[in-house]
């Protein structure tokens, strides 16, 4: 039983440290942009990247992010994930998945501006 | 009861009898609600559907003279949404996204029924006999198969696989002779075959180790070879369907030849309608090209290079050309090809987002959709101008009655 829970405990760290790791490689590969690059796009745009999210994300999401081939992506799904981490995987996708990489159409503040509407999809 | 309390109760008897007759009236005329052109008797082989996807709407069309009847409200999320046709013509059943199963009656323009029978649902098809439709699922992972008349359960199939009790999405999923579903599981690279002729005893033959990821698959138009391309590898798998005891086999391996592949950002869908002249056009996963393929040994025979990553590769009815769409970020494109020398023949930029195209049955004329300008454009295949155009709501799939005909849509 002690050694179950100490397992546990081991994993729990493992994960968290994991997830450290992660951000801490994304906001290395995001903090290399200049600073302006991190400003709000601009309005015209942020048209443009919300009819990506609903249509082109959509497509392997689902139109209300509800999930497809690829997972849920709604706002309650992505709670525990930072913002950096999402942006670094929409930027990079995930190589051996079907998660493609929207480097070549996106910028890194977009990302991150996409990023953050899927965790607070209300403004 | 005095005389008056009396003569009262017969003058309601007497409304009662004449309120029921007026109801029965009202009951028959509504079943005999006309159809859609005021005054005219009408068939209904020249109809379709366009899925409008956000609005989760169909609009009913047909292709005499081009032009949009009704919308028909109320489908769900209709993102990735696709329709079979009941065999006279008259209901189209469209898969929605969202789990829903809608049966639409095109004569009347009315949603006739609607079960939610999944959680996330990725298409289906209704069975040679036209008694079953069969919806393919993401979420619950497996096929559930519902009576065509009353959309009632009639049998549930958990695409479940390993040993840990896991069902995988499901993909590919069509009809096939002898009352047959054939289809593809996504997470377990398995190609499973159910055999509804009982219902209540459904007998299902599983083909293993297939390859990895199968993503869509395609019924040849004489119904013999199932064929599904493959996402996790170069290549695609083959079953044919009068000897599946022969198994499973790989066709095309490393038709990448180690190159890597493009990011892929829109699945490619492989339709039975590609096959052509003893040859079948297929999009290749990853890469610019469409594969040209000899359906007697099943090799390839030649590559064609592209504008984009194919999604949908179409043969027009008469094979003498395919058309073809691409993926974002080339989905403003629609080139077509000559399916004997293989050489161009067009390219149209009929807009932003082409998602699908559908030929009418004779092919003189093929329909297409242009999500980002909200229309839906009708073309000349001869001439490739532009003959009609009707406004529409971000549509999606086009859908036309002729289907229903076909083995494997
Ligand atoms: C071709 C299919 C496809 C498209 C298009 C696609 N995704 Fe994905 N996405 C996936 C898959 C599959 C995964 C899961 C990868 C894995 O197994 O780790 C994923 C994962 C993600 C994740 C990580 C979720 C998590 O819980 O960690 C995010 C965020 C994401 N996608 C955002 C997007 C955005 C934003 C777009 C559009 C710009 C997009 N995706 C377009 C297939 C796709």
């Amino acid at each position: 039983m002690l050694r179950l829970l100490h397992l546990v405990t081991k994993l729990v760290a493992l994960f968290i440290s994991g997830l450290a790791v992660l951000s801490a490689v994304s906001l290395l590969v995001l903090s290399a942009a200049p600073a302006a690059a991190r400003a709000e796009p601009s309005p015209e745009r942020q048209a443009e990247l919300r009819n990506l999210l609903v249509q082109d994300c959509g497509s392997c999401h689902g139109l209300t992010l509800a999930g497809g081939l690829g997972p849920p992506i709604r706002a309650e799904d992505l709670e525990i994930k930072p913002v950096d981490y999402l942006a670094y995987t929409i930027l990079n996708g995930r190589p051996g998945t079907a998660m493609p990489p929207w480097r070549p159409f996106l910028s890194d503040a977009e990302a991150v501006w996409l990023a953050q509407v899927l965790k607070a999809p209300a403004d | 009861m005095n005389a008056n309390e009396r003569k009262r109760m017969r003058d309601q008897v007497a409304g009662l009898r004449v309120n029921r007759r007026f109801l029965l009236f009202a009951v028959a005329a509504t079943l005999t609600l006309p159809p859609l052109v005021a005054g005219a008797e009408r068939g209904t082989g020249d109809l379709g559907i366009v899925v409008e996807r956000a609005a989760g709407s169909v609009q009913v069309i047909e292709t005499t003279g081009n032009t949009a009847l009704k919308r028909v409200e109320g489908l769900g999320d209709l993102s990735h949404a696709s329709a079979v046709f009941s065999r006279d013509g008259r209901y189209a059943y469209v898969f929605g996204r969202d789990g829903g199963l809608s049966k639409v009656d095109l004569l009347t323009a009315r949603l006739v029924q609607r079960v939610q029978q999944g959680g996330n649902s990725i298409g289906g098809a209704i069975s040679q006999d036209g008694r079953l439709v069969a919806v393919a699922n993401y979420e619950p992972g497996g096929v559930r198969v519902f009576d065509a008349e009353s959309l009632k359960l009639v049998a549930d199939i958990p695409a479940e696989y390993g040993h840990e009790g896991k069902t995988s999405k499901v993909i590919g999923l069509v009809d096939a002779p002898g009352n047959r579903f054939v289809f593809s599981l996504w997470d377990a690279g398995e190609i499973w075959v159910a055999d509804l002729t009982d219902p209540a005893q459904v007998r299902i033959e599983k083909h293993r180790n297939i390859g990895r990821n199968p993503y869509d698959a395609l019924l040849t138009p004489d119904g013999r070879y199932y064929i599904a391309g493959l996402f996790g590898e170069d290549g695609l798998a083959l079953l044919d369907l009068w000897h599946p005891q022969a198994g499973v086999r790989r066709i095309l391996p490393g038709y990448g030849r180690g190159e890597e592949p493009l990011p892929v950002y829109k699945m490619p869908h492989l339709e039975g309608w590609a096959v052509a002249g003893g040859r079948a056009f297929l999009p290749a996963i990853g890469r610019r090209e469409v594969l040209v393929v000899d359906t007697t040994r099943w090799e390839e025979v030649g590559r064609i290079p592209v504008k984009g990553q194919p999604v949908f590769v179409m043969a027009r009815p008469d094979g003498r050309q395919v058309w073809v769409n691409f993926a974002f970020p080339d989905n403003q494109w629609i080139q077509v090809f000559d399916t004997e020398t293989l050489a161009l023949v067009q390219t149209l930029e009929p807009g932003p987002a082409i998602l699908h195209m559908e030929f009418e049955p004779r092919g003189e004329e093929v329909w297409v959709s242009v999500r980002d300008a909200d229309r839906v454009d009708v073309y000349d295949t001869a001439r490739f101008e532009r003959r009609a155009s009707l406004p529409a709501d971000k549509p999606s799939g086009i859908f036309l009655t002729a289907r229903a005909h076909r083995i494997g849509l």
